[in-house]
């Protein structure tokens, strides 16, 4: 009998010692159920992250363009429509109206992070008697770079671009038969031609990417796309990527540009992502309902074994209260000591999991997430946990009528 | 004059309470004890002594009539101020010994004390430890209540009782369970803390070797008493 502790602790501590096979066998099957639960949420977190990683690679969290052009129907008496065949119209390259400005007022709204603007359209790579389509980027580096780590995902040379320089995917340097240094000529529809030198190849993981997408400098783009000061989208980062499809409503009402957030842009694979939590959230509802029934029939059997015990404590002047607060505390132990066991346990199986687990390339299958939260997290909800299963155990103990319980 | 440790006026006790199987056990005790009284309590099985007794310790409420516990009329008290004057004026003894299997034999007699201040200090300690060697049963004290013979039990039994340094100690046939030896040793022990301190007993035993020691003897017989 420590002196520090109080009676609760005390007795709940002697009776959860004495029946330690119970104890055991129960704290086993809690470190089960919440090892599966911080196995399964460290690996989905891992993979969602890996997955929204390598989709936020190569995007913007939130990227402005203009509003889509569109035919206005004639109308006789400003009522009737006169045409039966409205034809839509094309989407020309356009640049975005008073961009600085709105640069300027995306830039300060708080969950906004980084802001870049971008002159970007088709263009002809060309090299020698072979060409291929590309999507013609000119971006301002200082400000993109921190937007898309482009730098990051070089697999030759560099991305410092000057006026006269051309980064470029993997797969179009392959086509084309490029390595850094070499050059190439850029040719556009509005007239823009003009020859750069392959400073950098980058690999996004990504065919298409790495097939389409080049980078110049912004200035060089404006040029060759025939927008002298114009720029074609504005890309923007924000500080919580989950907001981006709210910040972008947010956006494209206070400047009257179409915000597009990457959710849009990826339904399908945010889709997918919601779904993954939601299966994750299901199996750890119903481990944890599988581990509340647990803590709550062993102690629905230590109320019966002690029923006695109880009777006699109760008889020598211990409150209900306190047989209450008895079994209570032995729920909440129970699940402690059994949250702590099994988040060892299931760190070790993700740590274990992720050493083996390998893409075909060799890369990890997965970030290996393990945050101190998710640890606090299991502790405290299956403390919790082992307290809301106690209450119907230490509730009947309670209310054992003392005479009833003596005599057995 | 001096308070009753215990009095009873009219106590009934009825189970099955305006159902049509409705039977009562005790039929209007009335019953006096004094301080320093040690009285038997004897009667056939099934005649209400462990009622009478159940409703004496608090732990059962009579159908009718009153009880007073040194002065205090209990009707109307509530669970905890039951649970209260149950802890601070009453010990228990019982027939099964019934102590806490989880805890030592100084510890189970610690216990009332731990429940009362809710933590244990070097004077609970010292008055448990007293008690303990009152009952001869020191080089015991850090034994498991299991491991303790029925007597040694029994003896820790009563020392848990005296703990409170209760008015009343009402023991439900304490020694029915053990050897003749054993039990006048039980007896002797009760006998000794109730001259030296003054307790009231309400002892009951079908042994008439041991009644005839008690002060004073009452027979229960159909849920009336009659003196002896």
């Amino acid at each position: 009998m420590k002196d520090w502790l109080p009676f609760e602790w005390i007795v709940g501590l002697r009776f959860l010692r004495e029946g330690r096979m119970q104890t055991l066998f129960i704290v086993g099957g809690i470190s089960v159920g919440v090892a599966v639960i911080v196995f399964m949420s460290a690996l989905l977190a891992g993979m969602q992250a890996n997955f929204i990683r390598r989709v936020l690679n190569t995007q913007a969290h939130i990227v402005l363009v203009p509003k889509p052009e569109a035919t206005r129907a004639l109308r006789r008496d400003g009522s009737e429509i006169e045409a039966a065949i409205i034809q839509q119209p094309t989407q020309r390259i356009r640049a975005i109206d008073q961009w600085q400005k709105i640069m300027e007022t995306v830039g300060n709204m708080r969950d906004v992070v980084e802001i870049s603007p971008m002159a970007s359209g088709s263009a002809l790579a060309v090299r020698g008697e072979v060409s291929r389509a590309i999507n013609l980027a000119g971006i301002d580096t200082g400000k993109y770079y921190r937007i898309v780590k482009l730098p990051d995902n070089l697999v030759l040379g560099h991305a410092r671009l000057g006026g006269t320089d051309i980064v470029i995917g993997k797969e179009l340097a392959s086509d084309l038969g490029l390595t850094v240094g070499d050059k190439l000529r850029i040719g556009t529809a509005a007239g823009g031609d003009a020859i750069q030198t392959v400073i950098g190849i980058f690999d996004v993981g990504n065919r298409g990417a790495n097939q389409r997408n080049t980078y110049v400098t912004l200035r060089t783009a404006q040029s060759l796309l025939g927008m002298t000061g114009g720029v074609t989208s504005i890309d923007v980062t924000v500080k919580d990527i989950y907001a981006a499809e709210d910040i972008a409503r947010r956006i494209g009402m206070l400047t009257g540009v179409e915000a597009d957030s990457w959710i849009q842009n990826n339904a399908q694979f945010f889709a997918a992502v919601q779904a993954q939590t939601t299966a994750n959230i299901s199996i750890r509802f119903f481990v944890g309902l599988s581990v509340a029934f647990g803590i709550a029939s062993v102690l629905v059997v230590s109320v019966v074994q002690r029923s006695k015990e109880i009777g006699i404590l109760r008889a020598t002047g211990t409150t209900r209260g306190q047989i209450l607060r008895v079994f209570l505390l032995q729920g909440a132990i129970l699940g402690l000591i059994g949250s702590g066991v099994g988040s060892a346990a299931g760190a070790f199986a993700i740590s274990l999991w992720h050493s083996y687990a390998r893409n075909a390339d060799g890369t990890p299958m997965f970030l290996l997430v393990i945050e101190p939260a998710l640890f606090i997290a299991s502790a405290v909800l299956a403390t919790i946990t082992g307290l809301l299963a106690a209450v119907a155990p230490a509730v009947r103990a309670s209310r054992l009528d003392p005479v009833v319980a003596i005599r057995g | 004059m001096a308070e009753s440790v215990v009095r009873l006026e009219g106590i009934r006790k009825a189970y099955n309470v305006g159902t049509p199987v409705e039977f009562e056990v005790l039929h209007g005790i009335d019953l006096a004890l004094e301080r320093g009284e040690f009285c038997a309590v004897m009667g056939p099985s099934g005649s209400g002594k462990s009622t009478l007794l159940n409703i004496v310790g608090l732990l059962d409420r009579a159908t009718s009539g009153r009880l007073f516990i040194q002065g205090q009329e209990t009707s109307g008290l509530d669970d905890a101020r039951l649970t209260h004057l149950r802890g601070h004026s009453i010990g228990f003894v019982f027939q099964y010994h019934y102590l806490i299997s989880a805890f030592t034999a100084l510890e189970n007699i610690i216990l009332p004390l731990l429940a009362e201040h809710e933590f244990v200090n070097a004077e609970i300690r010292r008055r448990a430890a007293t008690l303990l060697d009152s009952v001869g049963l020191t080089p015991w004290s850090e034994h498991l209540a299991n491991n303790l013979s029925g007597g040694q039990q029994q003896r820790v039994a009563i020392a848990r009782a005296m703990v409170m340094d209760p008015a009343l100690v009402l023991a439900d046939e304490p020694t029915g369970n053990l050897d003749s030896k054993s039990a006048d040793e039980v007896f002797d022990l009760m006998r000794k803390v109730n001259r030296e301190r003054g307790t009231a007993f309400l002892f009951v035993t079908h042994n008439l070797h041991l009644a005839q020691r008690c002060d004073r003897v009452i027979q229960v017989i159909d849920g009336r008493i009659q003196d002896g």
